[in-house]
């Protein structure tokens, strides 16, 4: 059933669509397509095949559901890559994130300059750890449309250069933590440094659902929930 | 599919068969949406879920038949179902689900 090849793309991140016969002596024949053209499997009917290899390498791809192809009845499953979070600060507040988020169907990855807050002991269950700057790391890895972004350091230094490039890739979400005193400063100097309003505008801050929480579980848990209305587009792009 | 994932790498890792059931057709009120998986082990394993509860039961029964001889299976649940007294689909709806062994 073409099993192991999902997997594998799944957990790379990959597009895929899986066209399963939902009908017939052939239930359960399944084809795989990428949107790269590549294929694997078959629905055992040449012409079945190449429709559906059509299908999945279209400029919009099919939704999840049944539909006819060529008057047989197919189960068409297209997989989107995982959403991925980026949490700047290997701060207490981001050890209970990655939780949540993990919970919640995201990939998570800290980063954080400060060795002595990364370590793998004190985030055994991230998906990634990076000690670098974090505006070199977001320069220099694929943000995308499915790409969230949050900034927990408090500090201007670490926080800054790297929300103007998280900004600038046009990111789902931007979420920074602080008073709105310190948001105020924030957005101050992301203006002196030259970035539009119109890119400031789209920091959520203060960052997380107001759930009035304060202890780190708390606020890690109201971020969550943003994180979550956001990709259900319960919220617009721009702060509450 | 993802939720799934861990449960049945360790199933089949201890060389378990395994049972994948997908939500392929909802009408009317249905708590899991189209896509939704259920794997089912070969030991008595359950992972996912393909609806709130109410017709896991039935599912992973007629998974066991799928388990020996790898004949997928579609199936369907709802209230002009028969079945749904005795499987009780209390959110009114209409479910399908197609059941099918992971061979590779």
């Amino acid at each position: 059933m073409g099993f192991d090849s999902l997997r594998r793309s799944l957990l790379a991140g990959e597009r895929v669509v899986a066209f399963t016969r939902a009908e017939g002596g052939e239930l359960g024949a399944r084809l795989l397509v990428w949107p790269d053209g590549r294929s694997e499997g078959t629905l055992r009917d040449p012409e079945l095949d190449r429709t559906a290899l059509g299908l999945a390498t279209a400029d919009v791809l099919p939704a999840t559901g049944l539909r006819e192809i060529e008057s047989v009845e197919v189960f068409v499953e297209t997989y989107e890559p995982l959403p991925q979070l980026f949490v700047v600060g290997a701060v207490h507040v981001a050890i209970h994130l990655v939780h949540f988020a993990r919970q919640l169907g995201f990939r998570t990855v800290v980063v954080d300059a400060r060795s002595a807050f990364a370590t793998a002991e004190r985030f055994p269950h991230v998906d990634e750890l990076v000690v670098e700057w974090p505006a070199d790391y977001l320069a220099r890895v694929p943000l995308h449309a499915n790409t969230y972004c949050v900034f927990l350091t408090h500090d201007e230094k670490l926080d800054n250069p790297a929300l103007q490039v998280a900004l600038e890739a046009g990111v789902r979400y931007v979420g920074a933590l602080g008073s709105s005193r310190t948001h105020s400063k924030r957005v101050a100097a992301l203006r002196e440094s030259g970035l539009a309003d119109e890119l400031i505008d789209r920091i959520h801050a203060p960052i997380g659902l107001d759930l009035g929480g304060r202890r780190p579980e708390e606020i890690a848990m109201a971020i969550a929930a943003e994180l979550v209305a956001v990709r259900n587009g319960r919220q617009a792009a721009g702060k509450r | 599919m993802l939720d799934i994932l861990s449960d049945v790498d360790r199933w089949r890792a201890d060389g378990q068969r395994v049972a994948v059931a997908t939500v392929i057709r909802t009408v009317g009120s249905s708590p899991r949406p189209l896509g939704s998986k259920m794997a089912v082990s070969g030991d008595g394993g359950i992972a996912g879920s393909v609806s709130g509860g109410c017709i896991e039961g039935a599912v992973i029964e007629e998974a066991q038949s799928v388990l020996e001889d790898g004949q997928p299976k579609r199936l369907s649940y709802g209230i002009s179902d028969e079945l749904a007294w005795s499987v009780g689909l209390t959110c009114g709806g209409e479910v399908e689900v197609l059941v099918e062994r992971i061979d590779g």
